[in-house]
């Protein structure tokens, strides 16, 4: 169980590593990085299992599963898309 | 069992941010995004071993068909409409937190009150999320042209957002039953809507990325009434990158975020100056002749170049006038295409290696030495009028110094004005020629006239 303050802490660090992984980033790569967190956030749909997971009554049943449905579109889209875009950034010295 | 779902969750949030740290370098990024891939499926996978759980039918049953649909649209959008799908994913992820935030409340069994009121408040910002994010998406696939304005607009947003906020605090404080949680949710989705119909479709990419941030939140709020770690982690990383990443976008746009937010583009300033001089049109084998004689030549795309599907031929003359020995530069603004960096995909999609593409304040000192700088599909980006014109809507605006090269060949289709309703006065320089036409066309007939030199 994490408690109220070691929460706060993960919170706190959590927003500054985001702030200091993205720094530094060039212009060029705001699009898939944009897309990359995008996907990133598709973590949600574990919570989503775990929700659906513990519904009892019809109406969680239904948010439940519209959840997860919700929470896996966002992360194998997320993933589908900055794959596609990432794989076609290529420097002149490779070619 | 739990050890092994906790050190999963662990590995995955490292895993996700050692990946976006990769994926915000050219060379890197593409192992980055295979990195957080992983610690996506393994965290999914050892999920389905929380114990005390059933429902496992429809979960596996939602899960293909969240995965199938997405995978297949996600593999078949165009490039050029790709803001708009990160929008839509965005959107389903912001749905998702809420949908985890309605469950948890109308069970009522959140284990304190801090969980609760940041339910409640994760899901707030996931169903604005979701359904603003849905409005982007329309507004930039074009099924939405019109922005929509009415009297007293920001003080209803105002008031609607205000009871929406003392229904969540009535579910935080008390066990209302269903009816106000549902009545609740149905607000929220209905202020996503409206706060985002006023807003115009240049402004969006910044939109969608604060509400890529909002969908972060959401989700690190909701990992902690679920006391899911990677969740809280992942989901805060993602609302504080998020920021940073909008609040880059709208400086680059010279927009801030609250003007964004609420105010209408080009409805402050006066009248814009009037232009003097007259549009010079030029024959593509002259242009052609222009630039492969030329020492240096700079190329200017814009998102029009991507509309026409233009820029396989133009990096084809790129290559035409490379072997020549003329020196070659792809100049882009932040905001050219549909959003910041979104011109970079497109060009790399038609084989241009990114070390050849420059971003503003690269190339702009090089201009002056360029013999010619070919515009195509551009037209805010390098209006003058940011520079040299207080009246102008775009005054203030960073733009790419294009009317410094010693000559300007525009590829335009027409004689309209651009994007924001601005004219450019950069069309009517005395070192401007206008090659009026389809963009791939005309790039085809620039490469017939280097050929046949």
């Amino acid at each position: 169980m994490i408690e109220g303050m070691t929460a706060l802490y993960i919170f706190m660090l959590a927003a500054f590593t985001g702030y200091e992984v993205i720094a530094r980033v060039p212009v060029i790569l705001h699009t898939p990085l944009m897309s990359g967190s995008n996907f990133v956030h598709g973590i949600v749909v574990v919570g989503a299992m775990v929700a659906l997971g513990n519904a009892e009554t019809a109406t969680e049943q239904v948010i439940g599963f519209i959840g997860v449905l919700l929470g896996a579109m966002n992360a194998v889209g997320g993933y589908v898309v900055t794959e596609r875009m990432l794989e076609m950034f290529k420097s002149s010295k490779e070619n | 069992m739990q050890l092994v779902i906790d050190v999963t969750y662990f590995v995955a949030a490292a895993l996700f941010i050692l990946g976006l740290k990769r994926m915000s370098s050219p060379k890197t990024a593409v192992g980055g995004i295979l990195w957080a891939g992983a610690g996506m499926l393994a965290a999914g996978f050892i999920t389905f071993f929380v114990p005390g759980m059933e429902n496992y039918g429809l979960m596996i049953i939602a899960i293909a068909i969240g995965s199938v649909v997405a995978w297949v649209s996600g593999k078949r959008v165009a490039m050029t409409d790709m803001p708009q799908m990160i929008a839509l994913y965005n959107g389903m992820g912001g749905g998702a937190a809420a949908a985890i935030a309605a469950v948890e409340l109308i069970k009522g069994e959140v284990h304190s009150a801090a969980a609760i009121w940041l339910a409640v408040i994760g899901a707030v910002i996931g169903t604005v999320s979701f359904s603003g994010s849905l409005v982007a998406f329309s507004k930039l696939q074009g099924w939405m042209r019109k922005s929509l304005h009415f009297a007293g607009q920001q003080l209803f947003n105002l008031s609607l957002f205000g009871v929406t906020l003392g229904l969540g605090i009535w579910i935080a404080s008390g066990d209302p039953g269903t009816g106000v949680i549902i009545s609740f949710f149905v607000l929220a989705l209905i202020f996503g809507v409206l706060m985002t119909l006023p807003i115009g479709g240049a402004d969006m990419p910044v939109v969608i990325s604060l509400y890529n941030a909002f969908t972060g939140l959401a989700v690190g709020f909701e990992g902690y009434v679920l006391n899911n770690a990677a969740m809280i982690i992942a989901g805060t990383v993602v609302g504080a990158a998020g920021t940073l990443l909008t609040q880059l976008m709208a400086k680059a746009m010279n927009r801030p975020l609250s003007n964004v937010l609420f105010k209408k583009f080009g409805a402050a300033g006066g009248e814009a100056a009037e232009v003097g001089g007259s549009l010079k049109p030029i024959e593509a084998d002259d242009a052609g002749i222009m630039m492969a004689f030329a020492d240096k030549v700079i190329i200017v795309p814009g998102y029009g170049m991507a509309v026409a599907q233009a820029q396989h031929k133009i990096w084809e003359l790129a290559k035409l006038l490379g072997e020549r020995g003329v020196t070659v530069k792809f100049a882009i603004h932040p905001v050219a295409g549909r959003m910041p960096g979104h011109m970079n995909v497109l060009l790399a999609e038609a084989g241009v290696p990114y070390d050849l593409i420059y971003d503003l304040d690269e190339i702009n000192p090089e201009f002056e030495t360029a013999d010619v700088a070919l515009v195509i599909g551009a037209n805010d980006v390098v209006n003058p009028a940011a520079r040299n014109d207080p009246n102008s809507p775009i005054y203030g605006m960073p733009i790419l110094d294009v009317d410094k090269a010693k000559n300007v060949i525009v590829i335009k289709r027409g004689t309209g004005k651009g994007f924001s309703g601005v004219e450019n006065q950069l069309f009517f320089a005395d070192n401007t020629r206008m090659l009026y036409g389809d963009g791939q066309e005309m790039a085809a007939k620039l490469i017939q006239a280097v050929k046949e030199l």
